[in-house]
């Protein structure tokens, strides 16, 4: 049976969080009433002209720059032309022929190995609206329109079809969200739709040289979706091949219910945009000095943070990598360690109970009640032997469900460590004068004896006696007894 | 004297500052007019009578207040129905816009209002600016005040025709190929197209981006300084305005052409143009000469592929700029689609005159797959051709002359059975659209009673000199003071 290779490539478009669109003074903000954040000239009334906003400018050419492209020093805007109610000019304001970037990359782990993806291009371009049914669009009676987003900034950002399985094209989409918002440009949302992604696949004969006839997926709305979806149609692709059968090149869509990829449109059916230059907007020729000065107000990227972390922390690889994902934890964790040096604890903390908290209310840390200064107090209470590590999980819990500061919950709860002997010793005494059968067979040999021992120990004391102390409290009484 | 509605805006200027009149009375002078004429011009498709007493009154207060106003200040103006006015319904003569009300005014309007004029409505075109004759209007046709069984020529048909009736003082057109010059020739009044990126596009409605300009109407050449005075200039809501200081025009209005350098391009004195039209270029030429101006013939090899050059990129824009009439947002919405492709294919079935179906067809042509290198790119690169032609001719010249248009104003209905003949009457007009700079035309005769228009064309912002040569032209002629009786 024939092996294939998996080819993928990805067309991904960011939202620029400038505070105006990219051709008028509206409001990019999310959300508001529809229709409320426009003008007429995102409404492309008749008769009004776009002019760019810089800022946009300045915003994809720090995307540009942190994926390592090349900045165009001559671009222009093109209309890429078709016909949609969500599209005000039924024209789309891009770039065709001369984007502003080209020639990028991004590194990526798989299996502990760095693996360079390649970027075609990056170019401009204005978002269009939504449109809004009841239902769904095939019954509703009616469409409504929302121009709100119409003319937010987008940059689309094209990859080499460089990804060798679904795996790897995750890890690209994760890479690319974690440097760009690095880069401050973008909140890179994909529940917001300020982070969306298509994906060009193909397969091919291990071994081959040609391209595999390729589809392009949409209605891909998370990493989730976009690692299913894929590896559905890489299966769909497979199993149509080995049947004999050919790959039609066509666009399809994710069905995330179903959890399959359905045919959308054909090549024939393809749009032809008519692209041309837009005359309403002059060419940009762009400041190589600017370039610069926008190059050098670049933060640390993802890649240089995580190696600064295996190297001034002694952080292990995997940890570094893992912290460094997003800027957000990144920041979390630094913010930490300038409180508590110990970085080792920090990364397990963060990365174990924290991050399955997060997970399991589907959080991201920004919406985190523990400040980092409340977890590093924790830690503190930890090693000062206030708290055990097992009541360490318990009071980290009741932080992250209430943000209340850890001493407030150990001493409302009665939760400090009994770090007396004597109290703990009588304890001791009681556990033993109950337990005679169980000191019998500890001391005929019986090690799991002593386990029972400490644990009744403990709940006696509910929990909260030193185990160190009960140890060896435990050990000296029955070797003397 | 004559007629307060035929007097011109400096001397209306004069007669106010000295309180020999008020600007309502103008105001009235001039719609009494317009009620006597308008059942026989049709210059107008939307009239804003108390808009404009309320202004003249307005003006006439600052006037008795003491106050200096600017030269335009109670001037009666009539605006082309493709710049938006705020509050007045904007149509450019199409079933598509019948009820658009702008929500803002065009730069130019802002402009002129800031200037203190009058704006008596909005004027009859052809539908889009396209056409030559205003009897692509979706409404009505206009008639030319000279004889009203001609057209006023086209697209700002409306405009000329106020002007040169009565019914407005000056006026603004826009020139997308020819559109103000070859109508101010027909109607034999003053038109200018100013240099691309002069005065602002904002609020004009699109035909072909890269060639639109608007322009003045005036009855003298005085008045077209003081309006391109009002509306020249940089205007940040429009990327191709010129970030450029503009000069006062009227310092340009010299009775002297000693040592100007003026060519004639033979290519517009040749086959195509009326031996009557040539004759009267060639008197103007003689006087011009006798004044002492230094003429000689030039020649601009490429014009001969103006016309199917513009009538590449002209589609090809519109075919895009026109894409958003589509009954979704505002203007005509077919009734009983099935859905929205049939909603879009209906409103613009029914919304869309034959004129503008045809060029947004041929434009959606030349940029489709496979014909967009042969049809769009390579107009694109003759184009440049076209303005090497004109850069080259003003290495010796200063100005170039030739006829606004091959021949006085045809009569209605002769042309519009054959689209290419119509389109034959911008010959002499195109090529300064595709190569961006000024032209005007000033009238320079009479044939059987029709005017017939002389065209001045400059170098790139080179307009002052332009209203140098005609200044002194018509200072050695009475041309622009005639008035058609009507």
């Amino acid at each position: 049976m024939t092996e294939y290779e998996t080819i993928i490539g990805l067309e991904v478009h960011v939202e620029l969080k400038t505070k105006s669109k990219i051709f008028c003074p509206s409001t990019t903000e999310f959300g508001g009433d529809p229709n409320t954040h426009v003008c007429p000239v995102c409404l492309g009334l008749p008769g009004v002209l776009p002019v760019l906003n810089k800022k946009v400018l300045e915003y994809a050419i720090r995307a540009a720059l942190a994926l390592n492209c090349e900045i165009a020093e001559y671009s222009k805007f093109d209309r890429k032309n078709y016909y949609y109610p969500d599209l005000p000019k039924n024209y789309q304001i891009s770039q065709y022929d001369l984007p502003l970037a080209r020639n990028g990359f991004l590194n990526i782990e798989v299996n502990g190995q760095t693996k360079r993806i390649g970027i075609t291009r990056i170019h401009m371009e204005e978002d269009a609206g939504k449109l809004i049914h009841q239902g769904t669009i095939a019954t509703s009676p009616y469409s409504l329109v929302d121009y709100n987003r119409t003319g937010v900034p987008l940059i689309e950002i094209v990859s080499e079809p460089d990804m060798r399985s679904p795996e790897e094209a995750r890890a690209y989409l994760e890479k690319l969200k974690a440097i760009i918002q690095y880069t401050g440009v973008s909140d890179c949302k994909m529940e917001e739709g300020s982070l969306r992604c298509d994906a060009n696949v193909s397969v091919r004969p291990r071994g081959s040289r040609e391209f595999g006839t390729k589809t392009e997926i949409k209605n891909m709305n998370s990493f989730k979706a976009l690692q299913r979806a894929l590896a559905y149609e890489v299966e769909r692709q497979i199993a149509v091949l080995q049947e004999g059968g050919r790959i039609v090149q066509e666009t399809r869509t994710w069905d995330e219910n179903k959890g399959v990829t359905l045919p959308m449109r054909s090549k024939e059916e393809a749009h032809d945009y008519r692209y041309f230059p837009e005359p309403d907007l002059v060419p940009l020729v762009i400041d190589r000095r600017w370039v610069e000065e926008i190059r050098a107000t670049l933060p640390e990227l993802p890649d240089e943070r995580r190696n600064r972390y295996i190297k001034r922390y002694d952080l292990p690889a995997y940890d570094a990598t893992v912290l460094t994902a997003t800027k957000e934890m990144a920041d979390y964790f630094e913010e930490c360690v300038a409180l508590y040096p110990n970085a080792k604890a920090v990364s397990n903390w963060m990365m174990g109970d924290l991050s399955r908290l997060l997970n399991a209310h589907n959080m991201d840390i920004t919406q985190c009640k523990v400040s980092p200064r409340q977890l590093t107090d924790m830690l503190k209470l930890m090693d000062k032997g206030t708290i055990s590590g097992k009541i360490a999980k318990t009071v980290f819990e009741e932080m992250f469900a209430t943000g209340k500061d850890p001493e407030q919950i150990v001493q409302e709860k009665g939760l400090v460590q009994i770090t007396d002997e004597g109290a703990i010793a009588a304890v001791v005494e009681e556990v033993l004068a109950g337990n005679a059968k169980v000191v019998e067979d500890y001391l005929k040999g019986k090690d799991r004896a002593f386990g029972f021992l400490v644990g009744q120990v403990m709940k006696a004391t509910r929990g909260k006696a030193n185990p160190e102390l009960v140890n060896r409290l435990l050990k000296e009484k029955l070797h003397s007894s | 004297m004559l007629e307060l509605y035929y007097l011109t805006a400096h001397e209306l200027h004069d007669l106010l500052v000295k309180k020999e009149i008020s600007a309502e009375e103008i105001c009235r002078a001039v719609f009494d007019r317009i009620d006597a004429v308008e059942d026989k011009i049709k210059a107008y498709v939307t009239l804003t009578r108390d808009k404009a007493f309320a202004r003249a009154r307005e003006i006439d207060r600052k006037i008795a207040a003491g106050e200096e106003v600017p030269p335009l200040a109670g001037i009666p103006v009539a605006i082309k129905d493709n710049m938006c006015t705020c509050g007045v319904r904007t149509t450019c003569s199409s079933k598509i816009l019948y009820n658009f009300v702008p929500p803002y005014n065009a730069t130019v309007v802002e402009k002129l209002e800031a200037a203190g004029t009058v704006m008596m409505g909005k004027t009859n075109m052809d539908e889009f600016a396209m056409g030559s004759s205003t009897e692509n209007s979706g409404f009505f046709v206009t008639a030319n005040p000279w004889d009203p069984d001609r057209v006023p020529g086209g697209s700002s048909g409306g405009s000329a025709a106020a002007v040169a009736a009565g019914e407005a003082i000056t006026a603004l057109g826009s020139d997308t190929g020819g559109s103000i010059r070859q109508p101010a020739a027909f109607c034999g009044v003053v038109g200018l197209k100013p240099t691309y990126g002069a005065v602002s596009r904002y609020g004009l409605v699109a035909f072909a981006s890269s060639l639109d300009q608007i322009g003045p109407f005036t009855r003298d050449v005085t008045d077209c300084a003081l309006m391109l005075n009002a509306i020249c200039g940089h205007d940040p809501l429009d990327s191709t305005s010129a970030p450029r200081d503009i000069p006062d025009f009227t310092s340009y209005l010299r009775n002297d052409v000693k040592g100007l350098k003026i060519g004639v391009p033979r290519e517009y004195m040749g086959e195509g143009i009326d031996p009557a039209v040539k004759e009267i270029i060639g008197q103007a030429i003689k006087l011009l000469a006798s004044l002492g101006a230094e003429i000689d013939e030039t020649t601009l090899p490429h014009s001969r592929y103006a016309l199917p050059t513009y009538y590449l990129i002209a589609p090809a824009e519109a075919s895009s700029n026109l894409a958003r009439y589509d009954g979704v947002r505002y203007g005509y919405r077919a009734e009983d689609a099935r859905d929205v492709v049939d909603m879009f294919m209906k409103t613009r079935s029914q919304g869309f005159g034959p004129e503008v179906k045809r060029r947004i067809m041929l434009g959606t042509y030349a940029l489709s797959a496979g014909y967009y290198d042969a049809y769009y790119l390579k107009a694109l690169k003759v184009r440049t051709l076209i303005k090497q032609d004109f850069d080259r001719a003003f290495e010796k010249f200063d100005v170039l002359l030739a006829p606004t248009a091959p021949s006085p104003a045809f009569k209605r209905g002769e042309k519009t059975g054959d689209p290419l003949q119509m389109y034959m009457s911008d010959i002499c007009t195109l090529a300064v659209n595709l190569a961006g700079i000024p032209g005007i035309s000033i009238p320079a005769g009479f044939v059987d009673g029709l005017p017939v228009g002389m065209q001045l064309i400059g170098k790139p912002f080179g307009e002052g000199t332009l209203l140098r040569v005609a200044y002194t032209f018509e200072q050695h002629t009475d041309y622009h003071r005639r008035r058609p009786s009507l």
